[in-house]
């Protein structure tokens, strides 16, 4: 990484120290913001991103439609929703590429679209479907993005960060899709950049890619560096993320860390026991909603008390049961549910930052 | 504009351009290959004779040799003797391909000792010279020198004294050849071909590939870019000027000197093509539809301009075409810089060019935009 000489030291590899984590906002009560250089007027940032009622319309087509979202430094922030959602060009908004037909974008306390040459130097981007030039190799690469931000960057240190020094020589074009994705974040690093902007890092990788993308990621919220991330992988976002939020046809549709939103819009836990049919009868007159299941039943639990009464109940019932098991939602279950239930007309459409 | 960022792109483009071969041989090869062909096939059409074939019916007579050696001293014609038993000359001709004939007729001797007598008996020669009409330059040149040699004949038997008479000088101070232009020519085909073959390249795949919205994301503006670019091209035409240059002076002994000139042409130039390449490229939607309109743009500028041959030697009809094209601009003031010593003509087309390079660079940086609405 690379460190200009107007902007702060070069963050260290490893565990953030409290430094480090005060830098990044972990430890600090009020908003912090990293770097020197500042916004005219603007002396502190109380968030990295601040979206106010974004919008942007191509002809007849709403492709983000009134989009509120705050995004604190520090913190991985994935945007999720399905092919066509609106997650690319609201991030390309935010990254300055892209201009929006109305509302209000805040980006380090700059207006992306108008001062996008104050805040380069201070983001990192990989877009979507990262190309480069397919005659330069990666270290090339590097050092080219190093002139042009004017600083210092020691290229075998980043290449080997994103696991890449083996093909530092290669040319781009003899490279894997994986390591195409690594070298653009790579070159999103380069600047040390406070904020990430990280749009679809690992569509199309193998497993084993992807895990080495996470990795990369993890270690930038570990670095105390706020990423913004857009993925269609729900495990992506509940793997990596502290908030998503969730967008669909253009519209934010629920926001919140993984645990809350599961808990939120998903359905209660739920026992499953593999038996014979007459279980379910059993069970629905003790006032449970029950529901058939392969080989068995379902059953919901509104406590975890329920789980012994129904244990106990058909241990005492003499019907014959095989196994049991708890069954949660998974972010994936809540997603496909809520997409469901907005396109039937039973979840309202857009629901505010924070509330149930 | 941060000259410091414009160094530092520039040796990325020039190695991934470096690294391309197909862009290397059409900017640097190809122009050679074409001077070497083109070479070898015209060398000696600057200073060539026609070959005339002349069949004497009058028994090689004084006065028909005299005839035949005047014809063979005017240097526009090389005569070869064919037999009288041959028959029918133009079946001849036609049957061993070639364009050219001339009978002299049997009683030329004493027809001209006649008249020099002022005979009665003195009457018109009948000289049959054949010419092919698709030859159509070489028809004149055979049909002039017979024409002239048989006046200089017959005001010698009338007794007549030369008063009007012209005086044969090369244009300059030097002979030119077909060479000569070549080198001018192809310089103007590489300043052409480099960056429109690229530019329209890269403006449409590097669009395609989002790697201007990629260079976005750096401190690298659109200008800077397009500097570094304008330089490599100028870095390019020079590279390539040299290697015409050479090879046509080493293998071919062209008479072009590399003025001073002629520098101004090797940097406003490729910045105009640059600029053309990078529009072409920009107006189109595909990769593969911006090579159509490339070659729509490049091909008659490549051929129309006097990239090959002199736009003198067009038909009245398409010198208007050619002076429409900005090729022409290049080539004519390469020329007038490198061979005529033209100054006053060079000065000319490169304001024409720098005009044009300053219109198409402005509406290029206009049009050509690196973020999206």
């Amino acid at each position: 990484m690379g460190t200009r000489p107007d902007g702060p030291p070069a963050l260290p590899a490893g565990p953030p120290s409290r430094e480090l984590k005060r830098r990044a906002g972990f430890l600090s009560a009020g908003p912090v913001r990293r770097g020197t250089a500042g916004p005219v007027g603007v002396t502190r940032v109380s968030a990295s991103i601040e979206v106010s009622g974004l919008v942007k319309v191509y002809g007849s087509l709403r492709a983000v439609d009134g989009v509120n979202c705050a995004v604190e430094t520090g913190e991985v922030f994935a945007f999720l929703g399905p092919n066509g959602a609106g997650k690319t060009t609201t991030v390309e908004i935010l990254e300055g590429l892209r201009r929006r037909t109305s509302g209000d974008v805040r980006v380090l306390g700059f207006d992306p679209w108008t001062q996008l040459d104050r805040l380069r130097t201070r983001i990192g981007v990989i877009p979507q479907d990262f190309h480069f030039f397919p005659k330069l190799t990666p270290r090339e690469a590097v050092r080219l993005y190093a002139n042009l931000f004017a600083v210092k960057v020691d290229v075998d240190a980043l290449l080997a960060r994103v696991e890449l020094a083996d093909k530092a020589d290669d040319y781009y074009d003899t490279l894997s899709g994986g390591q195409h994705q690594k070298l653009g974040v790579a070159l999103a690093l380069v600047n040390d950049p406070e904020l990430c902007f990280l749009d679809e890092p690992t569509t199309g990788l193998d497993p084993r890619a992807r895990r080495s993308i996470w990795d990369v990621i993890r270690r930038l919220r570990k670095e105390g560096r706020t990423v913004f991330l857009t993925t269609h992988y729900l495990e992506e976002a509940e793997q990596l993320s502290d908030r998503i939020a969730i967008i669909n046809r253009g519209r934010i549709i629920a926001s919140g860390s993984p645990t809350e939103i599961i808990s939120r819009y998903g359905r209660p836990e739920r026992l499953r026991i593999r038996g014979e049919p007459a279980l379910a009868e059993r069970l629905s007159n003790l006032g449970f909603h029950v529901e058939p299941s392969d080989g068995g039943v379902e059953v919901e639990l509104r406590s975890k008390g329920d789980a012994l009464t129904i244990l106990q109940s058909i241990a005492t019932s003499g019907l014959k049961w095989e196994s049991f098991s708890t069954k949660s939602d998974t972010l994936e279950d809540v997603f496909i549910q809520m997409v469901g239930r907005l396109e039937d007309g039973s979840l309202p459409e857009a629901s505010p930052e924070g509330s149930p | 504009m941060n000259l410091r960022r414009v160094g530092a792109y520039f040796p990325a483009f020039a190695k991934g351009y470096i690294r391309n071969p197909l862009g290397l041989f059409m900017s640097l090869i190809f122009p050679v290959i074409l001077i070497l062909i083109f070479g070898a096939v015209f060398s000696n059409s600057g200073s060539s004779q026609v070959p005339l074939t002349v069949q004497n019916l009058d028994n090689n007579s004084p006065a028909s040799v005299q005839f035949l050696a005047a014809l063979n001293a005017t240097g526009a014609v090389s005569v070869s003797m064919v037999s009288p038993d041959v028959g029918n000359l133009s079946t001849y001709l036609a049957h061993n391909d070639l364009a050219s004939g001339l009978v002299i007729p049997a009683g030329f001797n004493s027809t001209i000792a006649a008249c020099s007598q002022h005979r009665p008996s003195c009457g018109p020669l009948r000289l049959l010279v054949f010419t092919n009409p698709s030859s159509g330059s070489e028809a004149g040149i055979v049909l002039g020198a017979v024409q002239g040699v048989a006046n200089g004949e017959n005001l010698r038997l009338a007794g007549g004294t030369v008063v009007v008479a012209p005086v044969n000088l090369n244009v300059g101070n030097q002979i030119y050849h077909y060479i000569d232009y070549l080198v001018p020519g192809l310089i103007g085909f590489s300043v052409l071909v480099s960056p429109m073959f690229s530019m329209v390249n890269v403006s449409s795949t590097w669009k395609r590939d989002k790697l201007f919205r990629q260079l976005s994301l750096t401190p690298l503006s659109r200008s800077e870019w397009l500097a570094a670019t304008f330089l490599w091209y100028v870095v390019l035409a020079f590279v390539s000027t040299l290697l015409l240059l050479g090879v046509g002076s080493a293998l071919f002994g062209a008479h072009v000197t590399l003025t001073v000139l002629t520098l101004p042409f090797l940097v406003v130039g490729p910045i105009l093509f640059v600029a053309i390449g990078l529009l072409a490229g920009s107006a189109s939607s595909t990769p593969e539809s911006a090579g159509v309109i490339g070659n729509i743009i490049t091909f008659p500028m490549m051929f129309l301009s006097g990239t090959f041959f002199p736009v003198s030697l067009f038909p009245s009809w398409l010198v208007p075409v050619a002076h429409a094209l900005p090729l022409y601009y290049v080539i004519d003031g390469l020329n007038a810089a490198m061979v005529f010593g033209n100054t006053t003509a060079a000065y000319t087309d490169l304001l024409i060019v720098l005009v044009l390079a300053v219109v198409f660079s402005a509406v290029a940086v206009r049009v050509f935009n690196w973020r999206e609405e």
